[in-house]
């Protein structure tokens, strides 16, 4: 068990130090360009002007104690706080330019672009193939041939497809809590969005799974946009391109993740990351 | 007797209080279950199942009440299943605010309502505008009284399902309607068809309602625009007559609603229970 763990984040370690993953950052398009972003829960400001860059086909990590607002930006991505009355966002978040914050955009058609996978594995009550086709079945009519593709493709992606190949119609819930996760990172990616949202994703797992999807999200990066909401800071320091510090509703600092974790630039940084408040 | 002693002994007398009281239940329900189970087996043939209700004297069986009965549960659950559960769904999913707690509170007092209300309230709507009693008044007022148990238990299993599985289903871009048809309905399955099974066996033994509107028929009925014999009516109307083989016809019938009932309970218990991990 051990070994598996160490073999896997040695091998995450390796692909990262091949992709010269420092190196290449300066050519990433921003993917989604947040401005002077205000978040309302009723009359509590929860978000302070958000000004932020997510660079496209990167990872992007928020972190930040509890309450800082880092979960709440997420939330703002695709616009899930639509679903309760009385949060509202104020400014702009544009996606390829478009602005998502606009009511004349469906929300059903901004989360078909913008995925999101959450804190706790949250499997449908049906089949592990069901569970997949639920979200492609939404938008669009393809063949059962095609559609057996896809969910080999997705599941595939989402390192579960040879534990799962042989009862895809056994039901989701009786995978095991880290099997559950990378079923929901499949459903997420089989409707192919262009962002990837992951919200704490390890924090209900035990250490192995937590590994197999860190490497995972390294591995999707060449094709989505991922933004990573984590407490543990070393899963930022080893899965991200670049970091975002929330403090308060602030965004204190939003930089590289090497230089976050090496030279943080504000005081305020510095101390969470060496554990001094949080 | 120290303090100590005192509150043992306390504790054993609750204990034996509570335990002959649960005993005492038990017992109660045991008598009629063997009453009813004895004299019904009794007076139980095949006639029973064949023949319809014919004057004294002259044999007969109960075929037409259990027909009778049958159709206007189930009409009764086809009308006020679809309404049970999207109402039910309203008020879980969407139900914010004032209107939605005039529902909701209206509903519960439907729940408590007195059955003979109901058969009342659908006398003066349907048999007194139309100038005749009718299987279908009898179904409509079966359906009365099915519907606040379907519209609770649906409110109620919705509620119980995470929030959790309702965002992840948003966030693969589903519209409210997928998210509860293809999400929510699932997940609360069990729930909600265990509801509507005991508010089955609740109607199929009501004998209330339908004494004002399916009023009862002695010969065979499929019209449902004319009286319909059920069996609880029946049971009611044979019970008390003095020719023996009426009162022993009455026992057959409740022996059937009693089955039919316990095959309900146990059934919902069966839907009810977990299956591996599912939910």
């Amino acid at each position: 068990m051990n070994i598996e763990l160490t073999e896997m984040s040695e091998s995450l370690r390796q692909r990262r130090a091949e992709a010269g993953a420092f190196g290449a950052r300066g050519e990433a398009e921003t993917k989604l360009l947040i401005e002077n972003l205000e978040f309302f829960y009723g009359e509590n400001r929860a978000l302070h002007g958000i000004d932020m860059k997510v660079p496209e086909n990167r990872v992007t990590a928020m972190i930040g104690p509890s309450g800082c607002g880092k979960s709440t930006l997420l939330r703002v991505l695709n616009r899930m706080y639509d679903l309760y009355p009385g949060q509202r966002a104020t400014g702009s978040v544009r996606l390829d330019g478009e602005d998502i914050l606009s009511p004349n955009l469906p929300a059903a058609r901004l989360r078909n672009r913008v995925g999101m996978v959450f804190q706790k594995p949250t499997p449908f009550p049906m089949s592990i193939r069901d569970n997949i086709a639920f979200g492609i079945k939404l938008n669009e009519t393809i063949s059962k041939g095609e559609m057996d593709e896809r969910i080999e493709w997705s599941l595939s992606k989402a390192a579960i497809w040879d534990e799962v190949k042989d009862r895809l119609h056994s039901p989701a819930n009786g995978l095991s809590g880290g099997q559950q996760q990378r079923l929901c990172i499949a459903r997420t990616i089989a409707v192919k969005p262009e962002v990837v949202l992951l919200d704490e994703p390890t924090s209900a797992l035990d250490p192995i799974s937590t590994a197999r999807i860190e490497e995972l999200i390294d591995e999707l990066k060449s094709e989505f946009t991922i933004v990573i909401v984590t407490h543990n800071m070393q899963q930022a320091a080893r899965c991200s391109d670049m970091t975002a510090f929330f403090l308060l509703g602030n965004l204190v600092e939003f930089n590289e993740t090497n230089k976050i974790f090496t030279a943080p630039q504000d005081s305020r940084t510095q101390d969470y990351i060496t554990g001094r408040f949080g | 007797m120290t303090r100590l002693e005192r509150r043992l002994l306390t504790d054993r007398f609750i204990k034996v209080v509570a335990t002959s009281l649960a005993v005492l239940a038990i017992v109660l329900l045991a008598w009629i279950l063997w009453t009813v189970f004895y004299r019904g087996l009794t007076a139980l043939s095949f006639s029973v199942f064949t023949m319809p209700t014919e004057s004294p004297g002259r044999g007969g069986g109960l075929a037409n009440a259990i027909v009778g009965s049958l159709i206007q549960v189930l009409v009764g659950l086809v009308i006020a299943t679809p309404v049970g559960l999207f109402a039910g769904t309203y008020l879980s999913e969407l139900g914010r605010g004032r209107f939605a707690d005039a529902v909701r509170f209206i509903n519960d007092v439907l729940l408590s309502a007195p059955s003979i209300l109901i058969g009342l309230f659908v006398y003066e709507l349907l048999v007194k505008s139309t100038g005749a009693f009718s299987g279908f008044a009898g179904s409509i007022a079966l359906a009365v009284l099915i519907l606040p148990v379907v519209v609770r238990a649906t409110e109620d299993m919705l509620r119980l399902v995470p929030g959790s599985l309702r965002e992840a289903a948003f966030a693969l871009g589903a519209t409210r309607a997928q998210v509860v048809t293809s999400v929510l309905w699932r997940a609360a399955r069990a729930g909600i068809v265990t509801g509507i099974l005991l508010a089955v066996a609740r109607a199929a033994g009501e004998t209330a309602p339908l004494l004002f509107t399916s009023l009862g028929n002695l010969s065979w009925s499929f019209d449902m625009s004319k009286p319909m014999a059920s069996l609880p009516v029946t049971i009611y109307q044979y019970a008390g007559s003095p020719f023996d083989e009426w009162v022993a016809l009455a026992w057959a019938g409740a022996f059937l609603i009693t089955v039919g009932v316990l095959f309900l309970n146990i059934l919902s218990r069966v839907v009810l229970a977990p299956r591996g991990k599912a939910s």
